[in-house]
């Protein structure tokens, strides 16, 4: 075997993903005084952070005086159907208002309210206006505003369009990666003594998703196959509301920040459906309740002619809809030539966010792999079996900040990790792994397995799910696993920027995260949340204190049933009490 | 007439050089130039290189020239070129490969410019801050930049006299006045805008402002009240008068 060649760097937290999650964790990390590096796929600021459009959610009661972190926590734990990590979603309430203050502190702007606090936005689920927000488009303003703090802090440095493909280990405890550059293919192995994943989800498994091609869940299948542990993986979200029509932009995202300033939906019978569903909220439900209505009327013929239903906000003033909705004007101006001030839009529901991912300590983003930590989508807990709008910008900056914390702690204590004896044949075999759909000339086209996983997905996987969709679905996903580990790169030997031969990569991941989620599904046999099944189409209360962990074992993946620790006193306590109903004439 | 395919002409090369090459591609309803590009590297150019993200004008990657002009693939929807259409490149950074430039250098700029600075009393003051919209939207035109860097792209101080080093270009300028113009920021970038960031090599064209897809208007808005800030402290003659004799107006920033 001969020694491939590769560039060695050397950092103290190696930081893999440059959205808001990856982002935070550097600066943290750099804060505590721990060199940093950033690895990221595409280029800086790209991250899929940027599509977040409708706000942060913080109960900083800016807007309703009645908020705080007890009513934030409770909505997080009912909207997640009880699933999610209650100390989780203890922190997340508790310092997400902190985590939005100091990003302006940082220079992030946000709408003001007449006194001029920070504006707070009614959102789906959430009790109170609650989302802090500039215009629809927070998450760049997030993006970026981290991204300049994180480009001046010192010991902070960045490798763009680098993709990693295998972590590293030593005696257990995760000490590097190795990645490649997009540009040219050369290779680089990054040495550390703490990693932070924090490179987002798998949506691109799904046909119709508002995710990029990014979003393959290669971290995902990175800390599976580093042995981590990875919880709840049959709950992703379909958002209730993405574009239908033209064919060319189906799935893109319509913010949820439409319902929030008053869009109605409405079947082509021009009937206000969501009454049917959720009589109390209406079309600020939560997102599986909105996102099943829309599905179900559909199915039962009253959708629109393109297989969506309509979303109207056509009843407030133009300036209103330009001011507070931007960028969705001009989105369905430009693509689909709908003026959404005088026309309704068509929407249905895109894959959008997943809930599932690594399993984490809510304290510190720590996986079971010792020097391993998660942050944001790809960590699960936080959102349990459905996550509210606004909850995952929050979930970026509280963790994120979090983990990076953790990991500069864990370095500072494992100093020598990064210098740690590596297994030379682990890297060879992986080098090795990567390279060979270059050499199969004749090999499938990656486009191609990753099209047919779309399908076996969006078939298989579907809003409502049954054991034998599920089952069939599995098994053709495993015969896909064995064809993408023979397949080529399209025809070229390309080292330079090859984007066949990245597919090919990113294939390995998806099948990973599908692999996971068809096995998690047909094990929660219940409906709950997010996770919808036709054969048993009921919410078994025994299930709410159940989480199902995927991991590998020598006889492969296997999925077991892990008991929730009973919530103490004091938090079940709040999940009990009520709270008074937000109307915005006694308020404002 | 409804089309049934598209003849799309599309750069293939890398630095050494390269050409156009002409791809039949099936038009689908609705189908924006980013669509056509992927259908291609899908089905018939597998190492076809091209930057994506969001394929909704939000990330501000997928910038490239059509038919010349600098545009974002994924915002510009094919109908409007009648069945014929070429990409290519943006000329102003130098070729990776393909579609593909080399935008490092707007990064290195990004770097150059003071971060956004508030004052001490903010900084340590423990109450949250306080800010009126009317203020805030004055900066927030700036904020929609999502850098697709088609400003720096179509920019004849770049693009065509390549003087990179002189003037950090409309993209830095907008940031620079995002920072400026912030109710919050109290630094002084006037020695930055008169040295390191050229803004002096800006004479208004305004084709930045005409291909910026987020219609910030860069020239009116940022560039110029810019300028009339730098002119104000280092080019006004009653004020350098005044300055000589040795009045108490505002002090000069050390360059």
């Amino acid at each position: 075997m001969t020694t491939a060649s590769y560039e060695t760097v050397e950092t103290d937290v190696l930081v893999l993903g440059a959205g808001g999650a990856g982002l935070r964790a550097a600066i943290a990390a750099a804060e505590a005084g721990t060199r940093v590096m950033v690895v990221c796929k595409s280029l800086l600021g790209k991250a899929h952070t940027v599509m977040a459009e409708g706000g942060v959610a913080a109960a900083m009661h800016n807007v309703a005086y009645q908020d705080s972190w007890e009513v934030h926590f409770a909505d997080t734990m009912k909207g997640g159907k009880l699933i999610n990590n209650w100390r989780m979603a203890e922190i997340h309430a508790k310092e997400s208002p902190d985590r939005v203050l100091e990003l302006e502190r940082w220079g992030a702007i946000f709408d003001r309210t007449w006194q001029g606090r920070i504006h707070q936005r009614p959102f789906g689920a959430h009790t109170y206006p609650r989302l802090a927000h500039i215009g629809d488009r927070t998450g760049l303003e997030l993006i970026r505003t981290l991204q300049d703090r994180a480009v001046h802090t010192a010991g902070v440095d960045v490798h763009m369009e680098t993709t990693a493909f295998k972590l590293l280990t030593a005696d257990g405890r995760v000490v590097g990666a190795l990645a490649y550059r997009r540009s040219d293919g050369s290779l680089i192995l990054y040495r550390c003594s703490a990693l932070v994943l924090a490179s987002g989800g798998a949506g691109k498994m799904y046909r119709v998703t508002s995710n990029s091609w990014e979003s393959t869940g290669d971290g995902i299948a990175l800390a599976y196959d580093a042995g981590a542990q990875l919880r709840d993986m049959e709950m992703v979200q379909f958002h209730p509301t993405g574009m239908v029509w033209p064919a060319g932009v189906r799935g893109l995202l319509v913010t949820e920040g439409v319902r929030g300033e008053g869009g109605v939906l409405k079947n082509k019978d021009g009937e206000r459906f969501m009454e049917r569903y959720d009589h109390e909220r209406m079309e600020l439900s939560s997102r599986d309740v909105v996102a099943r209505a829309i599905n179900s009327e559909v199915i039962a013929g009253r959708g629109t002619p393109h297989g969506g239903v309509y979303l109207d906000i056509s009843h407030r003033k133009p300036e209103f809809i330009k001011s507070k909705l931007p960028s969705m004007y001009e989105q369905f101006l430009k693509l689909s030539k709908v003026d959404i001030t005088k026309q309704p839009m068509e929407v249905a529901p895109t894959l959008h966010y997943m809930m599932a991912g690594v399993r984490v300590e809510p304290e510190t983003g720590a996986t079971n792999v010792p020097g391993l930590y998660a942050a944001g989508e790809l960590a699960a807990g936080l959102h349990g079996a459905n996550r509210l709008g606004g909850n995952s910008l929050s979930d970026l900056l509280v963790f994120g900040k979090r983990a990076g914390e953790a990991a500069a702690a864990a370095s500072k204590g494992n100093p020598k990790a990064a210098a740690a004896k590596l297994d030379q044949a682990q890297v060879e075999q992986a080098i090795a792994e990567l390279m060979a759909p270059l050499d199969r000339p004749a090999g499938e086209n990656p486009y191609k397995l990753q099209a047919e996983i779309q399908d076996v997905m969006t078939a298989h996987a579907p809003i409502v799910r049954d054991a034998a969709g599920l089952q069939a679905g599995l098994e053709k996903i495993l015969e896909l696993q064995a064809r993408a580990a023979q397949c080529g790169a399209g025809g070229s030997s390309s080292l330079a920027f090859n984007p066949g031969w990245h597919t090919a990569r990113d294939l390995r991941s998806m099948l990973v995260n599908a692999e996971a989620l068809l096995r998690s599904a047909l094990e929660r046999k219940e409906s709950r949340g997010a996770h919808a099944r036709s054969d048993y189409p009921k919410t078994d209360d025994q299930l709410a204190s159940v989480n199902y962990i995927t991991k590998e074992t020598p006889h492969g993946m296997s999925v077991e049933a892990v008991s929730i620790p009973t919530m103490p006193s004091h938090l079940a306590e709040i999940l009990q009490r009520s709270y008074a109903t937000y109307t915005p004439e006694e308020m404002e | 007439m409804e089309l049934t395919s598209l003849d799309l002409k599309i750069w293939r090369g890398d630095a050494k050089g390269g050409d156009l090459v002409s791809y039949r591609v099936p038009v689908r309803e609705g189908m924006v130039v980013l669509d056509a590009v992927l259908w291609v590297q899908a089905n018939m150019a597998s190492d076809l290189a091209v930057r994506w993200n969001c394929k909704a004008a939000k990330c501000g990657s997928c910038s490239a020239e059509i038919d010349g002009f600098p545009r974002l693939m994924c915002k510009t929807p094919i109908d409007e070129y009648g069945g014929r259409l070429s990409v290519g490149p943006m000329k102003a950074f130098p070729v990776i490969k393909d579609l593909v430039t080399d935008v490092s250098w707007n990064y290195q700029v990004n770097k150059e410019i003071p971060p956004f600075t508030p004052s001490d009393k903010d900084l340590s003051s423990s109450e949250p801050w306080r800010m009126q919209q009317k203020d805030v939207e004055r900066v927030m035109e700036f904020r929609k930049c999502i850098e697709c860097f088609l400003c720096q792209d179509v920019c004849h101080v770049l693009r065509a006299h390549d003087l990179k080093g002189a003037f950090q270009g409309p993209r830095a300028m907008v940031r620079i006045a995002s920072l400026e113009m912030h109710p919050k920021d109290v630094l002084d970038r006037r020695p930055l805008l008169k040295g390191k960031a050229g803004i002096g090599y800006c004479n208004v064209s305004k084709c930045c402002t005409e291909v910026c897809p987020e219609h910030i208007h860069i020239t009116d808005n940022a560039i110029i009240p810019l300028k009339e800030r730098m002119d104000d402290v280092y080019f006004d003659p009653v004020r350098s008068l005044v300055n000589r004799l040795g009045g108490r107006s505002r002090k000069r920033p050390a360059d």
